[in-house]
């Protein structure tokens, strides 16, 4: 009976070797093809092939093997690794070559000085046992995130949809109003003046005129506050990029399907809403995601320059935080690197279950 | 159909309430609130006087507007110990290369990937969205080793470089070219003999312009806010905008130069979308997402 079931470190070695071979053959042809290229002209392809079953020469078939095809239309569309190389060239310098780094760092202790040792899952076992305001930093994270992307998200969309009927110039208009925050820059710093801890503040003086507190709060300073004002100067900065991809999906829709489907008996706005508009404008919907749950996780400078850093007893300490202290001034780049690998495939993953969850939109 | 049909800027609406609208309104209404007057208060701060800005309890409006604040900020910057000049020099370079850069080299790319059939296509697209779906600062530790492994630290090309391959402009160019070039036109300039670059830059490029204006956009509204870098530390390399956050942190004594400088930074990206609006929305319509 056991010799059906292989074991799972006998399955595991069987999938080692033949990636190995995979990849070993890969090379080969790759090298191969590399010599065939300089000496391409020099020699004739040969005719014929010796058939090592029969021994006996037989006529090279005619048909090409995928591997064959594909070399084939490579060669053809040599223009384009042309064109997109230059870009990919840095694009995998810049992009994709850290975050292999990073991966390959989180398992050693390299600290900018001393040549790195490899350490295993060390790094890891520490962040997620030992180290407590790790922990503080995700759950702050996940707080963070969960609210503004979402919020932002239907915020863009609602926004979107409800000022799409508009006149072309009112609409406008109302699109600057929401999008302005996103693209201003340093403006954000104005909530610190509203928030501001001294009765100078806009929210301390008006509470304290409408006798509901007397004295001053230090919002900046309080851990009860500093993540709900962040949340909120986050989601004011968070109408971007999707929004008008929003907007613009919505102006892209073909109109005789709402009055297709009121003749078929949708009743109101928000059934047109469910079974024709958003599953038209699914791509849309799509990018939209992608961008504002990477946007969720990217609120960190707003924190530190509204909170300092680190905020008081880490109460809006978030990963991204974490990540800075200690890459950036602890130099402990094995550790921060790890850091930054849980952060990605945070990242990542919950890019993939929304955009799963979305397709689903509409059916 | 007995249902009444109502009409609104000339077509005909559907399935549309009274009472709908006028929630909408109010939602409109509130969200336009939370958004637009923390703009205005940053406004009217920018130009109160010293006395108004420190008044209590503190008034939103402004009763004598002034720019003071304003001459204040510039001769806050004149005095600098860099001269303010450098640092507008110093914004333009990066702000230029950069986004040239990234036209050139994304557009070309975005051709490629939307109009070139060449095996690894689809992959090379693939990680391309993938990399829309993290934050580019989760890599910031290894990205400074890369940088400092071909001593770029502490010079314009630190910043230059990596930000030619901003993946956004690339994106959108690439679907705004699916959707709006002909491969019939693209066809027929090869019959005439065209080769593929001439193609790509005579045929495709001008019918793409308002992906490209987007594209410089994206990218310049990037870089000009590219201000506080940890890969620059000389001050004579720095930017317009690195000078004008140190000013917005000076605390108390230049809350009034730091209101103005937190308008600056804000107008000009706010400004270049406000003309080239319509583009981008043009270009947004085809960013769409498939499956």
């Amino acid at each position: 009976m056991s010799q059906g079931k292989e074991s799972f470190a006998e399955r595991f070695l069987r999938v080692v070797k033949t990636i190995g071979a995979k990849i070993k053959s890969g090379v080969l042809f790759v090298i191969g093809k590399i010599k065939g290229l300089f000496k391409r002209k020099k020699k004739e392809e040969p005719t014929v092939i010796v058939d090592p079953a029969t021994g006996k020469a037989r006529p090279i078939a005619r048909e090409m093997t995928r591997r064959q095809y594909i070399w084939k239309e490579m060669k053809k569309n040599r223009v384009a690794y042309l064109m997109v190389g230059p870009f990919l060239l840095l694009f995998f310098f810049f992009t994709v070559l850290p975050v292999f780094l990073s991966m390959i760092l989180s398992l050693t202790d390299f600290n900018m000085l001393q040549m790195p040792h490899f350490k295993g899952l060390s790094n890891f076992q520490r962040l997620i046992l030992d180290d407590e305001i790790f922990l503080l930093a995700c759950k702050n994270t996940l707080i963070f995130a969960s609210i503004t992307g979402p919020v932002s998200y239907l915020m863009s969309l609602l926004i979107a949809w409800f000022i799409n009927e508009l006149p072309p110039k009112i609409r406008a208009a109302v699109t600057l109003i929401f999008y302005a925050p996103s693209i201003s820059g340093a403006l954000y710093t104005v909530w610190a003046a509203l928030f501001s801890s001294d009765s100078y503040g806009w929210a301390n003086a008006m509470a304290l005129k409408l006798g509901f507190i007397t004295k001053p709060i230090l919002f900046f300073e309080n851990e009860k506050w500093v993540m709900p004002i962040c949340i909120v100067v986050a989601l004011w900065t968070s109408l971007g990029t999707a929004f008008l991809s929003f907007i613009a999906g919505l102006q892209t829709i073909d109109r005789s399907l709402f009055e297709a489907a009121a003749v078929d008996g949708i009743k109101n706005r928000w059934q047109e809403l469910w079974f024709i508009t958003l599953p038209s404008m699914r791509p849309q919907l799509m990018f939209g995601a992608v961008l504002s749950i990477t946007q969720s996780f990217g609120f960190g400078s707003i924190v530190t320059t509204l909170c300092g850093f680190p905020s008081v007893n880490y109460a809006a300490h978030t990963i991204m935080h974490h990540l800075d202290d200690y890459g950036g001034q602890r130099y402990e780049v094995g550790y921060a690197s790890a850091i930054a690998v849980i952060l990605f495939v945070i990242m990542i993953t919950s890019n993939m279950v929304i955009k799963k969850a979305l397709s689903k939109v509409g059916q | 159909m007995s249902r009444k049909l109502r009409t609104r800027s000339h077509r005909v609406v559907l399935n549309r309430s009274a009472g709908g609208d006028a929630g909408i309104i109010i939602f409109l209404l509130i969200l336009g609130a939370f958004m637009f007057l923390p703009m205005l208060y940053a406004i009217m701060q920018s130009l109160k006087p010293l006395d108004e800005l420190f008044m209590f309890p503190p008034r939103f409006y402004v009763r004598n507007p002034t720019l003071e604040n304003y001459s204040d900020l510039f001769s806050l910057l004149n005095d600098a110990w860099v001269p303010f000049s450098r640092y507008i020099f110093n914004t333009v370079f990066i702000t230029a290369c950069g986004t040239l850069g990234n036209l050139l080299l994304g557009s070309m790319a975005a051709y490629a990937l939307a109009k070139l059939k060449f095996p690894g296509r689809e992959f090379f697209f693939k990680v391309i969205v993938m990399s829309l779906m993290f934050n580019s600062t989760v890599n910031q530790v290894t990205h400074f080793i890369l940088l400092s492994s071909v001593r770029w630290i502490d010079t314009y090309l630190a910043i230059i470089v990596p930000a030619m391959a901003t993946t956004l402009g690339l994106y959108l160019m690439k679907q705004f070219m699916e959707s709006s070039v002909p491969d019939t036109v693209l066809e027929s300039a090869r019959l005439d003999g065209a080769s593929e670059f001439r193609t790509f830059w005579v045929i495709a490029m001008p019918m793409v312009k308002p992906a490209w204006l987007t594209l410089i956009i994206e990218s310049f509204r990037t870089l000009w806010n590219s201000g506080a870098s940890i890969y620059i530390h000389s001050e004579q390399l720095k930017t317009f905008n690195y000078a004008i956050t140190q000013i917005i942190s000076g605390g108390v004594a230049r809350s009034g130069a730091g209101a103005a400088a937190a308008m600056v930074t804000a107008l000009v990206p706010i400004i270049v979308f406000v003309i080239n609006q319509s583009k981008i929305i043009e270009t947004m319509g085809s960013s769409g997402m498939k499956d």
